[in-house]
């Protein structure tokens, strides 16, 4: 079947999908969006986490017409082209990212985390992120680039701050 | 395979009644996971996601009508003040991505005797709303599971909505995972009080071939808690009613558990949810 959605604002139409097949696999395989990563497929990893009309969820559990003309947005899709989203920004700064492959995945749900609550608490950002399983890291990293992504955030000043906040005052 | 995207309620019914090969599909984090694993092949899947009507809630009189298609996400924002023990359980539900999608129809629809949903239902004397082209039928929660994984649900019929009285009383609801997140349950219970008629309501998941209540529990507490005098709980009281919860199961020795810790595990679940509850009663 052809599914067409709106996928990072623009119109995207897939051909010869299956109809049992994920939302995932439509946007890595037959769109080249490979940010969203596949590692489980049954919504436990949380890496292939998208926004579906504004809404986190794990692609690999969205069936691909149930995406159909609906608004996807995806980790390629936060900030323009050669540009990074703040939240991006922090989890390279703290250190935060080691092989990678659930990068996409926790900087999505954290971007949907600090639209929703821009100053988390610690136990906040765990309730969070308690979809997004990391392999590398023990997780301190990715607290620190939350932390930082919200005092970005909500201090405009402070774009330039480093993961301690030094230089934003 | 066909994939249908019916628009109406009606639509899907018809579909459902023509195409007994079809899978409903609502928040898919049951489907999509046997899908992707290739442990089902059905001949449609039966998109319930664009039926607006699935998707809202009212009060009428004194009942709430949830409609099969809520997430869990929206039960804890919009419903968590009038469903405190339904709210509990939704929050203990995967991760927030599998709450925003996941609902309670969907749950219900798996039947699995570990569904968080379950024992706050039976708690509350829940009824669940059937449909089909032949009309429509309300089932009490405790009579709508009939094995594990399995229901009264016919082949032609989907599952409209949750008929349930707000709470009128503490309600409590527990749960023993390995983790606090992304668990199956060891084992479960709920709790629902109920003073205006002097009642106690109580909902075991995990700990039987479906969800089910413990009736003498529940009608030995009813029979013991001091409504009179709201006095303090008396810890045999507690301890008793822990006992007769345990007794209400039937649980196996898995994966997840012994059925012996699952037993033990609820009568400690069922103390502290009933010293909980009256101490939330008793203020
Ligand atoms: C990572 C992960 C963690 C999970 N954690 C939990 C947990 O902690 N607790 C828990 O209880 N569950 C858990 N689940 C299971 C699942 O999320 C729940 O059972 C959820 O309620 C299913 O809802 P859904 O809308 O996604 O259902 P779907 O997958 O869309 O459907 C589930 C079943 O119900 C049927 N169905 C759906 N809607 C209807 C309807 N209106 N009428 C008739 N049949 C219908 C479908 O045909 C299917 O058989 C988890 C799942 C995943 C992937
Ligand atoms: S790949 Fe979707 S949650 Fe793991
Ligand atoms: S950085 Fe490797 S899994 Fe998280």
């Amino acid at each position: 079947m052809r599914v067409t959605c709106t996928v990072n604002g623009t119109s995207r139409t897939a051909d010869d999908v299956w109809e049992g097949e994920s939302l995932l696999y439509v946007l890595r395989e037959r769109l080249g969006l490979p940010g969203s990563k596949n590692a489980c497929e049954q919504g436990e990893c949380g890496s292939c986490t998208v926004y579906l009309d504004g809404t986190a969820v794990c692609a690999c559990l969205v069936a691909a017409g149930q995406a159909a003309g609906r608004d996807v947005r995806t980790v390629e899709g936060l900030a323009p082209e050669g540009d990074l989203d703040p939240v991006q920004r922090a989890f390279l700064q703290a250190g935060a990212v080691q092989c990678g492959f659930c990068t996409p995945g926790l900087i999505v749900s954290v971007h949907d985390l600090l639209a929703r609550v821009p100053r988390p608490t610690d136990p906040q950002i765990r309730e969070a992120l308690a979809g997004n399983l990391c392999r590398c890291t023990g997780y301190e990293k990715i607290m620190d680039a939350v932390r930082l992504a919200a005092a970005t955030a909500s201090e405009p000043g402070a774009a330039a701050a480093g993961p301690d906040g030094a230089g934003s005052r | 395979m066909d994939f249908l995207t019916p628009p109406t309620w009606a639509d899907a019914l018809a579909i459902r009644a023509e195409r007994p090969d079809a899978v409903p599909i609502a928040g898919g984090t049951d489907v999509m996971v046997e899908l992707n694993f290739h442990r089902r092949r059905p001949g449609v899947l039966l998109d319930l996601t664009r039926i607006g009507d699935l998707t809202t809630w009212s009060l009428d009189g004194e009942l709430l009508r949830i409609g099969a298609g809520v997430s869990y996400t929206r039960i804890i924002e919009e419903l968590g003040d009038r469903l405190p023990g339904l709210a509990m359980a939704a929050r203990t539900v995967g991760s927030p991505q599998i709450r925003n999608r996941g609902t309670l129809g969907g749950n219900l629809g798996s039947a699995s005797p570990a569904g968080d949903g379950h024992p706050p239902l039976l708690a509350a004397d829940a009824h669940v709303e059937l449909a089909s082209v032949r009309g429509t039928r309300l089932v009490p929660v405790d009579g709508f599971f009939t094995g594990p994984k399995r229901s009264v649900l016919a082949p032609d019929e989907l599952i409209a909505a949750v008929w349930v009285r707000p709470a009128d009383g503490p309600e409590q609801f527990s749960k023993i995972g390995t983790r606090n997140a992304m668990v199956i349950a060891v084992s479960s219970f709920s709790l629902a009080l109920h003073p205006g008629r002097r009642a106690v309501g109580t909902g075991i998941g995990s700990a039987a071939p479906t969800p089910r209540r413990a009736t003498d529990a529940e009608l030995y507490a009813a029979g013991e808690l001091p409504w009179d005098t709201l006095a303090a709980l008396e810890p045999g009281v507690a301890r008793r009613f822990g006992e007769l919860v345990a007794e209400a199961a039937s649980p196996i020795d898995d994966v997840r558990g012994t059925a012996a810790y699952r037993r033990h595990a609820l009568a400690v679940l069922a103390r502290r949810t009933l010293t909980w509850a009256w101490r939330d009663l008793c203020g």
